[in-house]
């Protein structure tokens, strides 16, 4: 990457107001539920969840836990470390995954982050996606007093033998059938198979949609920068199940192209590019501002690109949007199909799941490969506290990354707690980083 | 003061000088040396390989060998291990065997795997919703693949004969612990929690058959052995994994002893045989390790590791529950305040210890102190 000082056309995107009204008005519909006038059944779980599969109860809403910690984080640091402080008050040791710390503070609190009181589900509703997921709701399930159930999601390994994938399909799809069963036998529902096709078509076409959002950022310049992008990929977090979403990544996706087409670039002065690794520390995006004085745009993480998965990955070959399932023949047709669709899909395309469970070469690999189709020039590593499951083989990345010869940075925060980030310390080690690749504060 | 037992005292020279053990067994037998994770590896397959399963553990010394590998705030337990390979104290392992159990431990898998020789790195993908109905075929078919692997590795087939002697070994040596562990429900227990922890950490890194003798010739003594020691307070301990005897010392020295227990380490090591029903072991082998005494990474959506614990506390009389958690931990963490109330329910008090790689000795001696007069109060007044 040329370190000459440079000048794109910019401009903010379009599809930014349609991306936070969708997700303003899926916590206003999250808060409407519990009143009468806007009774619907209310699911809680976490997003990296089987959020559509509820679709076939009908007219339901899915509470997930960790964009809603994130967004409270991000919005009111001050109520998150008051969260953080109930929920240690309550036995909870300040180690813990900060989303989890800051879900509970909340409801211990009874206060949601959008207004009023803290949204109490019908039931809970879980996937087992890291150490902490089934326990964090089956605390809050005992705590609310409702019933609660969880799936084991085991993701492939780097090396999984093909008998090995068969049999990680079978127990997963399984799992996904009996959550159904369960999900009849506790609200007496009828379930419409038809819904959950719907549901999981959607989650599929959204997914993908977004990893070929990503796939165009590979452009330089980059048309979409990290903090955008955090207003982006949290609609496939939500509610990826749903029309709307789709409808939202088609209107993102001809954005891009046209963006792309007109080099039009999120950073105007983009003459260094860096990948990010981890979450964010949300209470403090404007690191990634602070960035952009040097002339760095940070086009893109395995976070946000990967939380909900739709990647085609095979190690030294390619990484690429997967394609959806019903635009590859594959019978949609009743429940089980759609149950093995959707465990075939979070299995083969879910790498980040992939990479929480497991480190070592495979997970390198990943990373030095991404760093290489988006053409960045460096990985800033969040050595992340408050995530455990991010957090994993960080150390290890490093190591790989550094031995290649690639530019490599590390700070350590939490995604959730503040308390936690020491921000003049982290605008040091940006700062000693920059002057390791020789860039230096572009003059206005 | 305990008489010094010779069969005790051969335990404990064991599990100080775990690694010269495994290196003469090596040599005597001229088979290999498995290094496994955890307990949810399904070691009596490798037994049936002819190999000797060991159970890796750390040092407690402070060490920052791992820094470049594994990121600080991962386990103390997982980094000690890794520190221990690192430093090139288990150089004798022919291959390392994990299991699908926490990503703390997982990683120091990877990183041995990555860094340091070993003639294979093997893999178990140990579900965690072991509640399920669909994780019997599942772990099944995985203990299949394992055993596989272990017969590439060797060349040598693992037949049904062999693994029935090996379940049968293993079984063997389970009853045996539980043996030594039910003679700690009386009144003036024969034997400390530390001599346990002692007879339980050399279990994990013995040839069962041996540690079966001398479990046998350890029980013969225990039937006249008389402790000169009030027991004082009967507690506990709860957490993951442990093998801190210094700290078991201290606590058995202020006026306790450690009657039972429920971690890693422990009674979850052993506390289930393997039932074998039909001809499939690997089956039978497989329900044993769903069923068996839960790690809290798979204790839902319900809970079933409490009422074990709350059992024990009944069975073995305990006065007292010392929580010893280790830092870091999501799992046990998340366990606690519900975990405590259960206890409190029960009329039992906990006290609440965060473990390290080295824990603060003294200060943890003023709080045992303390939590014991506070489980003595009743009997001042």
């Amino acid at each position: 990457m040329s370190k000459e000082k440079k000048l794109y056309n910019s401009k903010p995107f379009d599809s930014w107001k349609l991306a936070k009204e969708l997700r303003a008005n899926h916590y206003r519909e999250i808060a409407e539920s519990r009143t009468d006038a806007g009774k619907k059944l209310l699911i809680g779980g976490g997003t990296e969840s089987m959020i559509g599969l509820p679709a076939g109860l009908g007219d339901y809403v899915f509470f997930g836990g960790e964009p809603y910690a994130a967004s409270f984080s991000a919005g009111d640091p001050q109520g998150a470390i008051e969260c953080m402080e109930a929920t240690e008050s309550f036995g909870l040791a300040r180690d813990l995954c900060s989303y989890f710390r800051n879900y509970v503070g909340s409801l211990l609190l009874d206060r949601y982050y959008f207004g009023g009181p803290f949204p109490k589900a019908d039931f809970y509703l879980q996937t087992h996606f890291c150490d902490t997921h089934a326990k964090w709701y089956q605390l809050v399930s005992e705590k609310v007093g409702v019933p609660y159930h969880s799936t084991d999601l085991l993701p492939y390994r780097w090396d999984e033998t093909e008998d090995g994938k068969k049999q990680k399909v079978e127990y997963l799809t399984g799992q996904l059938l009996d959550a159904i069963d369960w999900m009849v036998k506790t609200t007496g529902r009828v379930y419409e198979d038809e819904l959950l096709i719907q549901a999981v078509k959607n989650e599929f076409r959204c997914t993908s949609l977004w990893a070929q959002c990503a796939v165009l950022n590979q452009n330089v310049p980059a048309a979409m920068d990290e903090k955008s992008m955090y207003s982006f990929y949290i609609l496939a977090v939500l509610i990826r199940h749903r029309p709307e979403a789709v409808r939202f990544y088609e209107i993102l996706l001809d954005e891009m192209k046209d963006r792309v087409a007109n080099h039009i670039a999120a950073v105007p002065t983009e003459r260094f590019r860096l990948l990010h690794d981890s979450q964010p520390p949300w209470y403090a995006l404007h690191i990634f501002r602070y960035l952009e004085k040097f002339g760095v745009a940070c086009v893109g993480a395995n976070y946000e690109y990967g939380l909900s998965g739709g990647w085609d990955y095979k190690e030294g070959e390619y990484l690429r949007p997967a394609v959806p399932p019903q635009d590859r023949g594959v019978p949609l047709k009743t429940r089980e199909d759609a149950c093995r669709a959707l465990a075939q899909w979070w299995l083969d395309y879910h790498l980040l799941a992939r990479g929480i469970r497991f480190s070592g070469p495979g997970k390198n690999n990943l990373i030095v490969q991404t760093i290489k189709d988006w053409n960045c020039d460096g990985l800033m590593i969040h050595l992340n506290r408050g995530c455990e499951g991010l957090a994993t083989g960080q150390m290890e990345v490093r190591l790989a990354l550094t031995e290649a010869g690639i530019p490599v940075m590390t700070y350590e925060g939490n995604v959730g707690d503040p308390r936690e980030f020491d921000e003049p310390r982290t605008l040091a080690r940006i700062d000693a980083f920059m002057e390791s690749v020789g860039l230096d504060i572009i003059e206005d | 003061m305990a008489v010094a037992i010779s069969t005790l005292d051969k335990i404990k020279d064991i599990v100080q000088n775990r690694h010269e053990y495994a290196k003469e067994w090596k040599a005597r037998t001229g088979r290999k040396v498995l290094g496994v994770f955890c307990t949810y590896v399904p070691e009596e397959i490798a037994y049936a390989a002819g190999m000797l399963p060991v159970r890796l553990l750390g040092s407690h010394e402070p060490q920052d060998v791992t820094e470049p590998y594994l990121f600080g705030m991962f386990c103390p337990f997982s980094r000690d291990v890794l520190a221990q390979g690192l430093k090139g104290r288990y150089d004798y392992l022919n291959g390392i065997a994990a299991s699908h159990t926490c990503m703390h431990i997982n990683q120091s898998f990877e990183s041995w795997s990555l860094h340091l020789p070993v003639e294979r790195s093997l893999f178990v993908s140990m579900p965690s919703h072991v509640q399920s109905p669909r994780a019997r075929p599942f772990l099944t078919a995985q203990l299949e693949l394992f055993k596989t692997q272990l017969e590439e590795w060797t060349g040598k087939t693992i037949t049904d004969e062999d693994l029935d002697r090996a379940i049968d070994v293993y079984n063997t040596n389970r009853r045996l612990m539980w043996d030594v562990y039910n003679l700690r429900k009386s009144a003036n227990p024969p034997i400390t929690g530390l001599e346990t922890m002692y007879v339980a950490l050399a279990e994990q890194m013995m040839d069962k058959e041996e540690h079966n003798q001398l479990l046998r010739e350890l029980l013969e003594e225990l039937k006249t052995r008389k402790l000169d020691r009030n027991p004082g307070a009967r507690l506990m301990i709860v957490g993951s994994e442990d093998d801190d005897t210094e700290f078991l010392k201290m606590v058995e020295n202020v006026g306790a002893t450690i009657v039972v227990d429920d971690h890693c380490t422990g009674t979850r090591y052993f506390w289930n045989e393997v039932e074998c029903i039909g001809d499939n072991r690997l089956e039978s082998l497989a329900n044993r390790y769903l069923d068996r005494s839960p790690c809290p990474n798979r204790d839902w959506p319900a809970r079933r590791r409490f009422p074990l614990i709350g059992q024990m506390v009944k069975d073995f009389g305990v006065q007292g529950v010392i929580i010893i958690q280790q830092k870091f931990c999501d799992p046990h963490e998340a366990d606690i305040p519900a975990l405590t109330a259960f206890l409190k329910k029960g009329g039992i008090p906990t006290l609440f210890l965060e473990f390290d790689v080295t824990v603060p000795v003294g200060q943890f001696r003023i709080r045992v102190e303390a939590f014991l007069e506070t489980i003595g109060q009743e009997d001042l007044f």
